[in-house]
């Protein structure tokens, strides 16, 4: 049951935006996002919209794989749109008991509904179409100017990479685990949340020693093969720019540029 | 190639104060001189300090006192490190945590990525590395769904890609089934013949070292005796003090003999008992 989890929940597919470089796929999810809060009409989610629609047809995925992505969020949103709806001071259209409903607090929770989805559907489509540790190698790279200021970003991106190589390790050692205290008679499925919590407990501690003991063993070995920090490291597969990524910076920059001139 | 000039190494266990508990020994002025290409083996029981004796060969440890050297570099200064950790290669016992990357293309590629190799050379030194180990077939996945023996192999190309003159392999076969041990074993052997690249085997099954030049038997952090595999083998009696088992094969053939049956001294593998016993 815990192999089913997947990470990053890259969505393979050959298209243009999966081969997009990953540095131009991050730096152009925070230009997207920044442009959902330039423009003050409903006409910016036409232009903000169309572009994540033609997006998700460019990369191949499917429209309901996407709006999949939307689902935890939902909750969240709700919750957010209500309050606004509520809360907004104005001209009131309609009370009951407490609650006053204003027409600027419908204008105003739809906007929001509609950034937050947008934020969420743009941001998910980078995940869908860049593989963790591509998008581990982009964020390094764009986040390398931190380095003056004495960011380990090498060791941090490292430390991702090695986390993301080691997840199905741990989710199968954790279902050995689960197996050899279940043969031991142990009881995860009946009693409370109380009961159930503490029962994790012998699936934990094992699996925290064995965590350690691996990190060590693992730390060992990348010694002996002359890790040394980031510097001095040459790269197999450093990160280059294409036409493509040019094209896709220039489509970007008229998103921003016809988000703030939008009436 | 690797020369140890009565090492020894002190594991030093302290309590909550820092006050010195007890003083372990895992080495004891060892001598050592291992020549450029030899196959050699050691062998030990658990906490003979084989493995301590591995480790300082890389030198992911050096000695408490005497001096290790490598291609004539002392392994205490800081500056020869890289040099040769990247001369002498180590390949460690369990499979999954000596993987670092997601592509078992990368993981080849992370040793030559770390000393610097330009980004071309890499691509050539991993082809050639996974060739020799011979799995270019799976360049392109996931180390996860290898099996032991595979996984092994990858390890090994990953110390080749470095350009090793010697590779240090430190139980590589002790969480493999029978399959993936003789896959690694093979592998070893024919890089040592075809590449002339020096071996260390550090294991505990004796069937492993029938093809070494030299072997080492380790107890208590000395080196107890030195010899080829026959002159090894003889001595069986020795050899159980030490905890050790000879091949099965070989003690057939040294009980069998004993009893009186007319048996040549030390037999190794199962095709020499069976030309002595048929034939």
């Amino acid at each position: 049951m815990l192999r089913d989890i997947t990470i990053g929940q890259y969505y393979p597919t050959e298209s243009v935006i999966h081969r997009l470089d990953p540095r131009t796929k991050f730096l152009g999810t925070i230009i997207f996002v920044v442009s959902l809060f330039l423009f003050k009409s409903f006409w910016g989610f036409l232009l903000t919209g169309g572009f994540l629609v033609c997006l998700t047809v460019l990369a191949h995925i499917p429209f309901k794989y996407v709006l999949k992505g939307m689902r935890p969020m939902l909750f969240l949103l709700l919750f957010m749109m209500i309050f606004t709806l509520l809360m907004t001071p104005g001209e009131v259209l309609g009370e009951w008991w407490i609650f006053t409903v204003t027409k600027e607090g419908i204008y105003a929770a739809l906007f929001m509904g509609l950034r937050l989805t947008m934020l969420v559907l743009g941001s998910s489509l980078m995940t869908y179409t860049t593989t963790p540790n591509k998008l581990t190698a982009g964020m390094e790279s764009v986040f390398g100017f931190l380095k003056i200021f004495k960011v380990p970003v090498h060791e941090l991106a490292m430390m991702i990479s090695i986390a993301l190589r080691f997840i199905p390790i741990l989710l199968e050692e954790t279902n050995k685990i689960i197996k050899a205290q279940q043969a031991r008679g142990a009881d995860f499925e009946s009693g409370g949340p109380v009961k159930r919590a503490k029962a994790m407990v012998p699936i934990l501690i094992p699996l925290f020693v064995s965590s350690f003991r691996r990190a060590g063993e693992l730390a060992e070995a990348m010694e002996a093969r002359c890790y040394h920090g980031g510097e001095g490291r040459t790269k197999m597969k450093p990160l280059k720019y294409a036409k493509r990524d040019l094209v896709a910076y220039l489509c970007l920059i008229g998103l921003i540029v016809g988000c703030i001139f939008i009436p | 190639m690797v020369n140890f000039d009565k090492v020894t190494f002190e594991y030093i266990r302290r309590d909550e104060e820092g006050n010195v508990e007890s003083i372990n020994k895992a080495l004891n002025e060892v001598d050592l001189d291992v020549k450029k290409g030899d196959f050699i083996a050691i062998l030990g029981a658990n906490g003979s300090g084989k493995s301590t004796l591995a480790r300082h060969i890389n030198a992911l440890l050096t000695p408490t006192e005497g001096t290790v050297f490598i291609s004539e570099m002392d392994t205490k200064e800081e500056k020869n490190l890289l040099k040769i950790r990247q001369k002498t290669g180590m390949v460690f016992q369990n499979p999954d945590n000596q993987i670092i990357a997601g592509l078992v293309e990368e993981d080849v590629g992370f040793g030559p990525e770390n000393i610097g190799v330009p980004t071309k050379e890499i691509w050539e030194r991993v082809a050639f590395a996974l060739e020799k180990v011979g799995m270019t077939a799976y360049r392109e996945k996931s180390p996860n769904n290898l099996s032991g023996g595979q996984k092994q192999r990858v390890a090994i190309a990953g110390i080749l890609a470095m350009k090793p003159e010697c590779i240090v392999l430190d139980e590589p076969t002790a969480m493999l089934d029978p399959k993936g041990r003789r896959e690694v074993i093979e592998t070893i052997t024919e890089l040592n013949k075809k590449e002339g690249i020096t071996i260390i085997l550090i294991t505990h099954y004796m069937t492993e070292v029938v093809g070494a030049d030299k072997v080492y038997v380790m107890s208590e952090g000395n080196i107890k005796m030195f010899g080829t595999p026959r002159q090894i083998f003889k001595e069986v009696e020795r050899l159980k003090k030490y905890k050790l088992d000879v091949p099965q094969v070989t003690e057939i053939a040294y009980r069998l003999r004993q009893n009186g049956l007319n048996i040549p001294e030390c037999i190794l593998t199962v095709d020499e008992f069976m030309q002595c016993v048929t034939g």
